[in-house]
This record gives C-alpha cells, sequence and structure tokens, in this order.
C-alpha cells in the first residue's frame, strides 16, 4: 500500500468522523469543530490526488494543492463567521442552544 | 568523515527521543499540573536541542543550520512562556478550587 | 515494510485517533486542544504528501489562527455547556447517524482503493509556462497566475466574513473597536513574549512571502504569520486594539482585493483579458500583488479572530 492510499483512507475515516460528530453533538462549537475534522479529511483527499498525479519533476499535482490552500483560508473565514453567530447568539438570549424546544433553552 | 557525523546524528537524535518518551512518560504518570509542566519542559528543552543537535552535522551548509538552530531557540521562548501561563492558570485554578 | 510506510502508517493511526478524542472530548476546550493538535498532526502528513505550500497553510491558518479563534469562544461559552450536554439526540439518531458516516467513509475509501489509471495531472501543463512567469514554485504561480480568478474571489470571500462578523455588532459599536482585550490575568510572560517574538516574527513572515516566489511558502502563509504577530502585541497589551471605522483599517483590508482587480482589468487592456499579465511585467507585477495582498490577509485575518466590535466608537 503506498503511502497516498495510507493519507487517503486517512481523510475518508476524518470525513467520517467529523460528519458524525457534526450530526450528534448538541453544543453548537463542537459541531463547528467537527465540520473542521470533515474539511480537513477532504482536503487530505485532495492531496491524496495531487500526490498520485505527480509529473514533470514535481512531487504532486501543483493544481489541487492550491485548490486546497484556498479552502484551509476559506474555511477559517467560515469558521469565524459562524463563532461570532454562535457569541451573538448566547450574548442575545443567554443560551447558545439550537434547539427550537423551549425548555432546551433556545427560542 | 562521514560514517563519524553520522553516528554522532544517530547516537543525539536518539537521546533526544529518549528525552521525549521520558517527557511523555511523565506527562502521563505525574499527577498533579506542575510536575507534568517539568517532565513536558524537559522534553521540549533537551529533547528538541539534542535532536537540533544531531541534525546539525546533516545540514547542507551553514544557512541550513542556522535555521535549525533558529527552530530551536523559537521553541525554547515559545516553550517557557507558555509553561508559566499554564503553570499560573494551574494555580490560580488550584487555589479557587 | 519499510520505514518510510511504518512512519505514514503511525501518523495517519494518529490522526485518526486524535480526530476521535476531539469528538468525543468531555469539554469544549479540551476539544478545541485536541484539534490543534490534530492541525499540526495533519500538517506533518501533508509534508509527508510532498505539499509543503499546504502544511505551512494548515499549520499556520488550519491550526494557528482557527486555534485562536476557537478556544476563545470555548472559554466564553463554557456556561452553556452543562445545559447542552443534556441535548445529545436520541439513541436512533446517534445509529442512524454513525450508518451514514460510516457508508461516507466506505465510499471514500473506495474512490482512494481504486482509483483512476492513469492518475489526472495538470503537472506538466503548469511547468511549461512557469519561466515566462519568472515564478519557480508551481503553486504559488496557480495561485497568482494560472487560477488567479479563484485566489481573487477568495480574497472577496474573506472581506464578506469579516463584513458579516462585525454586522452582528449591536447598531451603537458599529465602527468600534473589537471584543478582543488584552488579559489582565496574564502576567510579565506575555508581555516579554511581545516584545522578543514580533521582530523575528515579522522577518519570518516577510522571508515566506518572498521565498515563495521559488520555494514553498507564499502570501497566505506569510500573511498568516503577521497576523499571528499582531494578535499576539494585541493581546499582551503592547498594542491597541484598532477601531474597525478608522479609514486605514478600511484601506488596509481593501488594498489587496482592489490592486488584484486593478491589475486584472489592466490585462484587458494590455495583453489579452481579465487577469492575464504582460509578458515582460509578469514578475514585478506578481511581486506588487503578493505583497500587498499579504498585508490585507494579515489585517483581515487578524480582525476575524478579534471579532465584532464591542465597545463604542471613541473618535
Amino acid at each position: 500500500m503506498s503511502a497516498a492510499t495510507l493519507y487517503g483512507l486517512c481523510g475518508a475515516a476524518l470525513v467520517g468522523l467529523g460528519l458524525f460528530g457534526a450530526i450528534v453533538h448538541p453544543q453548537p462549537l463542537r459541531k463547528i469543530l467537527a465540520f473542521n475534522l470533515l474539511g480537513g479529511g477532504v482536503f487530505l483527499l485532495f492531496g491524496v490526488i495531487a500526490r498520485r498525479g505527480a509529473a514533470a519533476g514535481m512531487g504532486g499535482d501543483p493544481v489541487p494543492q492550491a485548490m486546497v490552500i484556498t479552502g484551509i483560508v476559506v474555511a477559517f473565514s467560515a469558521t469565524a463567521l459562524a463563532v461570532a453567530l454562535l457569541l451573538r447568539l448566547y450574548q442575545v438570549s443567554g443560551s447558545a442552544s439550537l434547539s427550537s424546544d423551549p425548555d432546551g433553552g433556545g427560542r | 568523515m562521514r560514517i563519524l557525523l553520522d553516528i554522532v546524528t544517530v547516537v543525539a537524535v536518539s537521546a533526544g527521543a529518549v528525552f521525549f518518551l521520558a517527557g511523555t512518560v511523565g506527562l502521563l504518570r505525574f499527577p498533579d499540573s506542575l510536575s507534568r509542566l517539568h517532565a513536558l519542559t524537559k522534553a521540549d528543552n533537551l529533547g528538541l536541542g539534542l535532536v537540533v543537535l544531531g541534525l546539525l552535522p546533516q545540514a547542507d551548509g551553514v544557512l541550513a543550520a542556522l535555521k535549525l538552530v533558529a527552530v530551536w531557540l523559537l521553541a525554547q521562548l515559545a516553550g517557557a512562556t507558555v509553561t508559566q501561563l499554564v503553570a499560573r492558570a494551574a494555580r490560580r485554578g488550584g487555589q479557587r478550587a | 515494510m519499510t520505514a518510510a510506510f511504518v512512519l505514514d502508517a503511525g501518523l495517519a493511526l494518529l490522526v485518526v485517533a486524535v480526530a476521535v478524542w476531539t469528538i468525543a472530548a468531555g469539554s469544549a476546550f479540551a476539544a478545541v486542544v485536541g484539534f490543534v493538535t490534530f492541525g499540526l498532526l495533519l500538517a506533518l502528513a501533508w509534508v509527508r504528501l510532498a505539499a509543503v505550500d499546504v502544511a505551512l497553510t494548515e499549520a499556520a491558518v488550519g491550526s494557528g489562527i482557527t486555534g485562536a479563534l476557537l478556544i476563545t469562544a470555548a472559554a466564553r461559552l463554557r456556561p452553556t455547556e452543562q445545559r447542552s450536554a443534556a441535548e445529545r439526540p436520541a439513541v436512533p439518531m446517534r445509529v442512524a447517524a454513525g450508518v451514514l458516516a460510516v457508508a461516507v467513509f466506505a465510499g471514500l475509501a473506495a474512490l482512494v482503493l481504486f482509483p483512476a489509471d492513469p492518475a489526472p495531472t495538470l503537472a506538466s501543463q503548469a511547468a511549461v509556462h512557469l519561466p515566462e512567469l519568472g515564478v519557480g514554485n508551481a503553486v504559488t504561480a496557480v495561485l497568482i497566475a494560472y487560477r488567479a480568478l479563484d485566489t481573487l474571489l477568495e480574497k472577496v470571500v474573506l472581506l464578506l466574513a469579516l463584513i458579516g462578523v462585525w454586522s452582528l455588532a449591536p447598531d451603537r459599536f458599529w465602527g468600534g473597536a473589537p471584543g478582543l482585550r488584552p488579559s489582565a490575568s496574564l502576567g510579565g510572560e506575555l508581555t516579554l513574549l511581545g516584545r522578543l517574538l514580533p521582530p523575528v516574527g515579522i522577518v519570518v513572515g516577510i522571508y515566506i512571502l518572498w521565498v515563495g516566489a521559488i520555494a514553498p511558502g507564499g502570501a497566505f502563509q506569510g500573511g498568516a504569520i503577521l497576523a499571528a504577530m499582531w494578535l499576539l502585541v494585541m493581546i499582551a497589551g503592547l498594542q491597541a486594539v484598532p477601531e474597525t471605522g478608522q479609514r486605514w483599517v478600511r484601506m488596509v483590508l481593501v488594498a489587496g482585493p482592489a490592486v488584484f482587480l486593478a491589475v486584472g482589468f489592466a490585462g484587458f487592456a494590455l495583453p489579452d483579458g481579465f487577469l492575464s499579465y504582460p509578458a515582460q511585467f509578469a514578475k514585478p507585477l506578481i511581486i506588487v500583488i503578493e505583497v500587498v495582498l499579504t498585508l490585507s490577509i494579515a489585517a483581515i485575518l487578524g480582525l476575524l479572530v478579534a471579532g465584532p466590535p464591542e465597545r463604542e466608537r471613541q473618535r
């Protein structure tokens, strides 16, 4: 098994884990974290495609690598926006719950 | 000459790895935050220092060697500061509890 | 079984194990610490995949700056943790989520194990035009020349995210300073670090930007390091957090995308279309764009971490 295949399986596992965490965790902050794990897994799959496309004396195909760099920065800006929304929700409602059930503390 | 330098590398990096191992065991086994920090700093300072020392003979050129030393110095600075901050937070948390 | 295989397998397992721990950790604070560790290990995986540019970005942005953002949020949201722990979904829902996650993993794993052969690649096409651009690093060439439109739009996304974050402030705070405040509980050590590290960090940031033309590095990685230095001096209380309404702040924020756009439109008049560089000026143009972009990226990343305005405008 090549190194690229190993990291590809690792990326696939991260996507699965992140998806599970994003659905199951009740705290929005933990959902954001899980979503970032999912993103890390997707990026790693891109990295595997890049590695398999190694040619012309380069260690990997530069196009997927550049897309991942763009992706990491966009993922950060989405995370920052999500965190700001969450903190504002907490400020306004005194709770950080996504539940629509009044006993759950949401609105 | 080459073989001598290689031996220096193997010995120093292995010694560094031992420090990292000891630091990790300490981190897992020591009873309170301050002694765990104590174990960690040994791994950071001496472990990384020995690894860098071992890699110096393998560096191509003075510039690459200086970069390695800079990595060690920066890790020292960051490690020392963060250890102080964590220790203070742990102490304050301990007093409150 | 070679040593390299053992290293790769061990690293891949460790990445997954830390990810599991991040999902399972008892408190959000612990989960964020796990996430930062995960990011650093992932950066090592990127090095093993021969993608050092990505490794630098992952370590600086994916792990470092995202970690700084999340750890502040986790500390602020600590009072809400007990309550939301009671909202855990019922068992059937958790089982369904588990089945879905395993199915997605299996599908992706099948794609990895039975890939297209021969592997598609644009590496050789990317290599052909490198000498004309005067850029030796193919990843930088893709970001700033071949797929410049992506990078330009990404800058706009960053700006939009910042406007979104600012818009969450109450009306009376619009244009005021962000909530980031020097922490009184952090003592002299942070002040010392805030004095010693930035001179070194700024040099490293500029070096990473400059070396990006021929070796791993570039505007994102350099900008992230500069942003980290800026945040450090602000948290250590050595420099005030700027008010978001000040003109110079706004100018720095839009300078990068604006210069990029201006060069893009100039491409209509001079060579042959939007965002195409005239051959004899390609290198200087790329340097100008990268330098201004780096400043804007540093400012945007820093202000995204600093959060929405939380004080009334003074000036």
